[in-house]
């Protein structure tokens, strides 16, 4: 057999390869040689095939088959493979492999190997991805080698310790006695990863803590070692950007600062240094600002006195107008761990974070709205807001919610005045409207209630907004229920906080009927809208026939659909509906003033639902028993509407097969002909029920669909009953209407998937 | 600590991928798509520090890269590391590549890959900083080469040159 080619050549193989099939043909081809090599137990060549086998994982192929081949490798004598064997271990085994157990060995002994990078293989490996029972096999080794004096070694001794404390914790005592005089060492590299092994024990056992605190003393000691590199001037060593290796520096602060919560002898025997630290450092390059920002993090955590506390929060500020985004960024972050404690000193630099919220950058605008709220307070809420709403009205869209929500809790808690608070409200309402969060709805309705004294001016406001867009749900569903609410003082025109609009009944009524019909409302809109309309019915009381008559011929087109859509999703404001047309007791829903003729209003309503819930039928009794809703709402459900005009539009037969049926029947929704509203009839003729039945539907681009629930998931079997869901579809183009349907289903206990297309709508249904 | 270090040129193809923390292939790779998706938006000119994708622990990892030509140096650390630390680690593994390979490109990364990790193995061992003297690093390196040289030498396998 030929020798296996060199991984450059495979690289470059690979690199011709212009598709992905081509390159995945090519490694398929590799992968069958190298696994026959490796069948041969090769010697010479092992190391060569992992090395390519390494390379294609790395690209995403599958490469298990190549696990034991590591072992051998790891087992050979050969530096050379030991080496990739164990970076092989590295990248392709992991402990859920049983495989791993059997490298235990092999370190062990490569762990007392004389060559010191053999060793430092072992110990990488080990560190990297040892189990637990490895760990605790091999925790004696790595002990030892903590205690050598190879500085090579023992730094790589001292993370492999980290790791065996990660995965066996009871193991930590055993590390004690070894890393007393680990600070003592001069090699830098030892030195860190030391610091690094006492945080990690310092994190995990307050014992251990409570130990380096008292009994060892640590911090004097790690307070030296900082001053010898502050001081100790230009050493090329360990020079970066002219500081004397900030790395150490850093992870020094940080055992500092863990050594130093929450105690006051720790934290005062730290001051000078942390205060020598804040006040001599080179800020022109980011390693000074690195140091910097440690030493602050510090300070901020520890118990440290108040005038270094300042110093602190003055170096954050100045950060804050640093040039480099990466600076200001970590100014914000850490501003905002620390607003809480000290909030004050936070506040001086508010107008630099209130800039920051103009800033291009997306994390830094982030940071800046969150502390930005943190900052708000009674005496700055008036400055405060008008910045954050200028912020709502530029920012991204995924800001927006969240912007929302900020105002509104600020606006509750900091609120100088009611106007103010509905002021804001409608700001937010119309610039932000549709990302304010759904349960701000109903909170806001709350407020508004609460707020009687301001009831006229909010619904004036609230109506001239919808007057300008009704795109924003939320916005339109707040201002619906106040028209609902309080409309007659909207028509009365009694507002006193500003200039009284002019507003006939008819207007309004036109307004939320325009609400009705725009293909731009949600059901939950034309929810609200239509329960508006249903209030006004009653408060209203001019002309109340002429009234009533429009009433009447909205809720007839629309108040089937609006019902239906009740009945999943508006329960209660349906049974408050009942309650209206319940007869001649009224209940009152309304709590101001009362109808002044609500028995004729009540018996028209009636009569007009009468008509819709019998389609042909003889007209129900005025009074009927509020204790049939689900009778009159489920009649409507299932049966063909507006019978008159669907006669025009004859049903069709969209899907049938395996023994599902699908029937599409058809309405026209008045007065917008552009909508055909489409239900379907889903039977089953098996002698199994077809269960979790979903029906789906796609529609070309010029369309716009919308699903509504479906009355229920399960297909009863031989026809004993069918599932009808209604679609809406809009076709303002006027195009042959054509729908790709997907059908999911269980039967027989078995999954059922199937799509189609539905091409043979009859022309009525889209000219 | 450290969850992984990623490198991926400009058009998302990984160069070296090396995790600290157990995922299954699958997930490997789609983190680096993720990851590539995330870094591949921003622009040249805002902060270095992004939340991590959701694949890799969400928002309480960090994402901190650096560009350099064309190539992307991720590294995808928790809360316990510095992230002004990190990118100057950033900075002295790119320096110490290009004492090791003479300007370094990505060419180099390409065709030297298994160098590039042994390298790294230098610096960063279990998801810790080990050694951050690029002198010392780079010591070491020539060191464990000039054995490997010497065992082909020796025994007359082929050319350590894979």
């Amino acid at each position: 057999m030929p020798a296996p080619i060199r991984l450059r050549e495979l690289i470059r193989t690979i690199r011709t390869a212009r598709t992905q099939a081509e390159e995945r043909e090519m490694i398929q081809k590799e992968c069958a040689a190298i696994r026959s090599s490796f069948r041969e137990e090769d010697n010479t060549y092992r190391c060569r095939n992992v090395a390519k086998l390494l390379y294609m994982h790395m690209l995403g192929y599958p490469a298990h088959f190549g696990q034991l081949e590591c072992l051998k490798l790891i087992a050979s004598q050969k530096f050379t493979d030991k080496r990739i064997g164990y970076l092989g271990a590295m990248l392709l085994l992991d402990e859920r492999q049983d495989v791993h157990l059997l490298m235990t060995n092999c370190i062990k002994n490569d762990l007392n190997h004389s060559t010191q990078y053999v060793q430092g293989l072992a110990l990488c490996t080990l560190g990297c991805m040892g189990s637990s029972e490895m760990c605790r096999d091999l925790a004696g080794e790595v002990e030892k080698l903590l205690k050598t004096s190879n500085s090579y070694l023992r730094k790589k001794a001292a993370l492999c310790a980290v790791h065996v404390i990660r995965k066996v914790p009871e193991l930590m005592e055993m590390f004690l006695p070894a890393t007393k005089n680990l600070l003592s060492e001069k090699n830098h590299g030892v030195l860190h990863t030391s610091v690094v092994l006492l945080t990690e024990m310092c994190e995990r056992s307050p014992d251990m803590l409570l130990h380096f605190r008292k009994v060892w003393i640590l911090v004097p000691q790690l307070v030296r070692i900082l001053k010898n590199l502050i001081m100790s001037g230009y050493s090329p060593e360990h020079d970066v950007s002219g500081i004397s290796d900030p790395f150490l520096q850093v992870r020094i602060l940080r055992l500092l600062r863990i050594l130093g919560r929450s105690d006051d002898d720790s934290s005062e025997a730290m001051n000078d240094i942390l205060a020598q630290v804040a006040t001599n450092t080179e800020t022109s390059k980011n390693v000074g600002n690195a140091i910097l920002y440690e030493t602050v993090l510090t300070i901020m955590d520890i118990k440290s006195e108040s005038g270094l506390r300042v110093l602190a929060i003055n170096i954050l500020g100045r950060f804050l107008l640093n040039n480099d985004k990466n600076i200001r960024y970590v100014a914000l972050t850490s501003l905002l761990k620390t607003v809480q404690t000290d909030h004050n000193a936070v506040q001086r630099h508010r107008s630099t974070i209130v800039d920051c919220l103009k800033d291009l950058d997306v994390s830094i605008k982030r940071r800046a709205m969150e502390l930005s709220f943190a900052l708000v307070n009674g005496n700055n809420i008036r400055g405060m807001m008008k910045e954050l709403l200028y912020f709502l009205d530029s920012c991204d869209p995924e800001f927006k919610a969240d912007c929302a929500s900020g105002v509104f809790l600020a606006a509750e808690k900091y609120a100088p005045s009611k106007r103010w608070h509905i002021d804001t409200i409608m700001r937010v309402l119309t610039t932000a409207g549709s990302y304010v969060r759904d349960d701000s709805v109903p909170n806001l309705i709350q407020l508004i209630t609460n707020s009687v004294e301001m009831h006229a001016y909010t619904v004036q406001r609230l109506y001239k907004a919808l007057l300008d867009d009704i795109s924003q749900q939320p916005l339109v569903q707040v201002s619906s229920w106040c028209i609902g609410e309080y409309g007659d003082l909207l028509v009365s025109g009694q507002c006193e906080e500003e200039e009284p609009i002019q507003v006939t009944e008819d207007e309004v009524l036109d307004v939320l009927e325009g609400l009705l019909v725009s293909n731009l409302s949600t059901p939950v809109t034309r929810g609200y809208s239509l329960t508006a309309i249903m209030k006004l019915s009653t408060r209203f009381s001019s002309v109340c026939l002429k009234i009533s008559s429009r009433i009447k011929k909205v809720v007839s087109i629309y108040g089937s659909i609006c019902l239906k859509m009740y009945s999943q999703a508006c329960l209660t404001r349906a049974n408050d509906l009942l309650d209206l047309l319940g007869g001649n007791d009224v209940v009152p829903v309304i709590q101001t003033t009362l109808p002044t003729k609500p028995a004729s209003a009540g018996g028209e309503l009636l009569d007009l639902l009468g008509d819709l819930s019998l389609s042909g039928g003889p007209a129900p009794a005025p009074s009927v028993p509020v204790s049939q809703p689900p009778f009159l709402l489920d009649g409507l459900s299932s049966q063909p509407l507006f019978n008159d005009i669907s006669a025009a539009i004859p049903p069709m037969t969209a899907y049938s097969k395996n023994g599902l049926k699908i029937e599409f029947t058809f309405e026209r929704a008045n007065p917008n002909p552009n909508i055909a509203v489409i239900t379907i009839h889903a039977t089953n003729t098996t002698e199994d029920d077809m269960t979790e039945f979903v029906f789906q539907a796609a529609v070309p681009k010029t369309f716009q669909l919308q699903l509504l629930s479906p009355s229920s998931n399960i297909v009863p079997a031989l026809n004993h009953g069918s599932v009808t869901q209604v679609i809406r579809v809009l076709n303002p183009q006027k195009q042959q209407l054509r729908m790709r349907v997907k059908l999911t289903y269980t039967h027989k206990g078995s999954p059922v998937q199937d799509l189609a297309e539905v091409n043979n709508f009859p022309p009525q249904s889209w000219q | 600590m450290i969850k992984a270090i990623l490198i991926f040129n400009n058009h998302g193809k990984p160069r070296l991928s090396k995790f600290y923390e157990h995922y299954n292939e699958d997930t490997e790779q789609q983190i680096i798509r993720e990851t590539f998706h995330l870094v591949s938006k921003r622009d040249e000119n805002v902060c270095n520090f992004l939340e991590g994708g959701m694949l890799i622990g969400g928002s309480e990892n960090r994402l901190i890269y650096r560009h350099y030509a064309t190539l992307y140096f991720v590294f995808c650390v928790d809360s316990s590391e510095s992230e002004l630390g990190i990118l100057d680690l950033i900075q002295v593994f790119v320096e110490t590549l290009d004492k090791c390979f003479e300007n370094v490109c990505e060419l180099d990364l390409i065709f030297h890959v298994d160098k590039v990790h042994n390298i790294l193995a230098e610096m960063v061992m279990g998801g810790m900083v080990l050694e951050t003297n690029m002198n010392e690093i780079i010591i070491q390196v020539d060191a464990q080469n000039k054995m490997e040289k010497s065992e082909t030498f020796i025994f007359q396998s082929p050319r350590q040159d894979r």
